[in-house]
C-alpha cells in the first residue's frame, strides 16, 4: 500500500480557532480531521500522517515552518502529498500552497490541494500544485476531498518515473498554463479540427476552441522616462536571434531558456555572427540583416546623436513561439535583476 | 515578458506585427512593424530604405516610452 501525508491547520486539527493560529507546527501518526474524509475516498494510498501547523505561524514565521515541517519529513516514506482543503479561508489557502510546493519540490512527490476561487492562494500556487475549485465552508469538505483523492489516485497509480499528463479541462483542476502533447484518442488532424471550428463559426454555432487565451492581468503602465538623452535603454526579442554557435542553446520552439549575447562593442548585427533560431517564420531576411529583429544600428544612431543616454551593454534574446505565457513571464523575471544591476531605464521588446 | 518587466516598473515598448495579440496580452505601449519575419525592413526594398523606416520607427518607440498615457496605446508611425 502507498503511503500519503496530510497537511491541514490548526482549526481543522481541532485545536482551536484564531486564538491558537499561533500553533507550531506537529506532525501526527495517523488521521487528524480531514484526513477521515479523505481517507475514505482515497483508494490507492493510505494516510500515515497529518502535518498540523497554525495559520498564523505559517504566515508569519514561513521559514522556520518549512524547516520544521522538512525535519518532520526527511525520515518519512511517502507517495503524494495533500493539503487542505483551504476552501475560503486565505491564509489556510496560502499555508496548503507554501507546503505543498515546498514538498514537491524538495521530495519529487506530487502534491493535491483544493481552495474556493476566490481563495487568493488560487492564482498564488495554481502554476505549481493541483487545486481543485473547493466549496466556501467545511460543508463542502466531503465533496472537495473526494476530488483530491480522485486525482491522488490516478497519480499514484502511473507507472514508476511516468510524469502526469492530466488535463485541467477533464479533470477539474484549476489550469496550470502547462501544455502537453497529445494523441487524441479520434486521431482526428489539426486541419479538419480548424475547418469544423471555422464552419460553427461561420453558422453562428457554439464551438470549442483549442487554446483559450488565459484571462487578463493587466500591470499598471510603468512611470515614463523623464529625460531620454541620459537614458539606459535595452532591447529584448522574443525573435530568436542569436549568436550563431546559439550558444545558450535556446529552442527553436516552445523555448525555456533565454540568453543575453554583448553588444557593448557593436553598432550593428552582422549576418553570419548573428542569425534567428526562431521556428516560427522563414528567417531568411533575418539572417540576412540581424537588425530588422534586434535594431541594434538604429539604436546606436540615436545614442550617438545623443537622443538616448545609452544602449545597455547586452540584448536579451529568446524564442516566442509556443511559448506558454508562465515560461515567457519566468524568463522575464530572470531578466530583470541583470536590467536593474545595469541602471536600464527603459525597454524596447520586438515580437516576431 | 513586456507585463512582468513593466510590473517590475521599467518603462517598457512592444515593438509587434500582431498588435491585437499584444493588446489582448496585456502590452500598453506598443509600436507597430511591418512583419512577422522581418519586423523592421522589408527585404525587397533598399537597404537605405530598410534603415530608414527602422530608424523611424525605433524613435517612434523612443518617443514611446517617455509617454505619459494612462492606457493601452498604439503609436503611430508615419511609414
Amino acid at each position: 500500500m502507498k503511503k500519503a501525508i496530510l497537511y491541514i491547520n490548526q482549526f481543522f486539527a481541532g485545536i482551536g480557532g484564531e486564538e491558537k493560529a499561533d500553533h507550531a507546527p506537529e506532525i501526527r501518526e495517523g488521521l487528524v480531521g480531514p484526513g477521515l474524509a479523505l481517507a475514505a475516498s482515497l483508494k490507492n494510498a493510505e494516510i500515515t500522517h497529518t502535518i498540523i501547523c497554525g495559520d498564523n505561524f505559517m504566515g508569519s514565521r514561513q521559514d522556520e515552518a518549512i524547516a520544521a515541517i522538512e525535519g518532520f519529513l526527511k525520515d518519512k516514506e511517502f507517495d503524494i502529498f495533500f493539503a487542505g482543503p483551504a476552501f475560503q479561508a486565505g491564509r489556510y489557502g496560502n499555508a496548503c500552497g507554501v507546503v505543498s510546493k515546498f514538498v514537491q519540490d524538495k521530495f519529487g512527490v506530487y502534491a493535491v490541494t483544493s481552495m474556493n476561487e476566490e481563495n487568493p492562494g488560487v492564482e498564488m500556487f495554481k502554476k505549481d500544485v493541483y487545486i481543485f475549485p473547493g466549496g466556501k465552508s467545511a460543508a463542502a469538505m466531503k465533496v472537495d476531498t473526494q476530488k483530491m483523492a480522485e486525482l491522488g489516485d490516478k497519480i499514484l497509480a502511473l507507472p514508476e518515473g511516468e510524469k502526469p499528463m492530466f488535463l485541467a479541462a477533464e479533470e477539474g483542476f484549476y489550469p496550470r498554463g502547462v501544455r502537453h502533447q497529445v494523441w487524441l484518442k479520434d486521431q482526428k488532424p489539426a486541419s479538419d479540427r480548424v475547418v469544423e471550428m471555422l464552419l460553427k463559426k461561420l453558422a453562428g454555432e457554439p464551438f470549442q476552441t483549442e487554446l483559450p487565451i488565459p484571462k487578463i492581468d493587466r500591470v499598471d503602465i510603468a512611470p515614463p522616462i523623464a529625460d531620454l538623452s541620459k537614458a539606459t535603454i535595452a532591447i529584448i526579442t522574443s525573435g530568436g536571434i542569436v549568436p550563431v554557435a546559439n550558444p545558450d542553446r535556446i529552442q527553436s520552439a516552445s523555448a525555456t531558456r533565454w540568453g543575453r549575447y554583448d553588444i557593448s562593442e557593436l553598432v550593428d548585427l552582422e549576418t553570419g555572427v548573428f542569425k534567428t533560431i526562431h521556428a516560427g517564420f522563414d528567417p531568411a531576411a533575418a539572417d540576412a540583416d540581424p537588425d530588422v529583429i534586434v535594431p541594434l544600428d538604429a539604436l546606436k544612431a540615436y545614442e550617438k546623436e545623443g537622443k538616448i543616454g545609452k544602449v545597455h551593454e547586452y540584448f536579451y534574446s529568446t524564442v516566442g513561439t509556443g511559448t506558454t505565457e508562465a515560461e515567457a513571464a519566468r524568463m522575464a523575471r530572470e531578466m530583470i535583476p541583470y536590467l536593474r544591476e545595469a541602471g536600464v531605464d527603459g525597454v524596447i521588446l520586438t515580437s516576431t | 515578458m513586456v507585463k512582468e518587466i513593466e510590473r517590475a516598473g521599467f518603462a517598457i515598448v512592444q515593438m509587434c506585427n500582431l498588435i491585437p495579440v499584444a493588446k489582448t496580452v496585456g502590452s500598453n505601449k506598443i509600436v507597430p512593424t511591418i512583419s512577422i519575419p522581418y519586423p523592421l525592413g522589408d527585404p525587397s526594398t533598399t537597404k537605405e530604405a530598410q534603415y530608414k523606416l527602422r530608424y523611424h520607427r525605433v524613435g517612434v518607440a523612443l518617443d514611446a516610452l517617455t509617454a505619459d498615457v494612462h492606457e493601452q496605446t498604439v503609436f503611430p508611425v508615419k511609414f
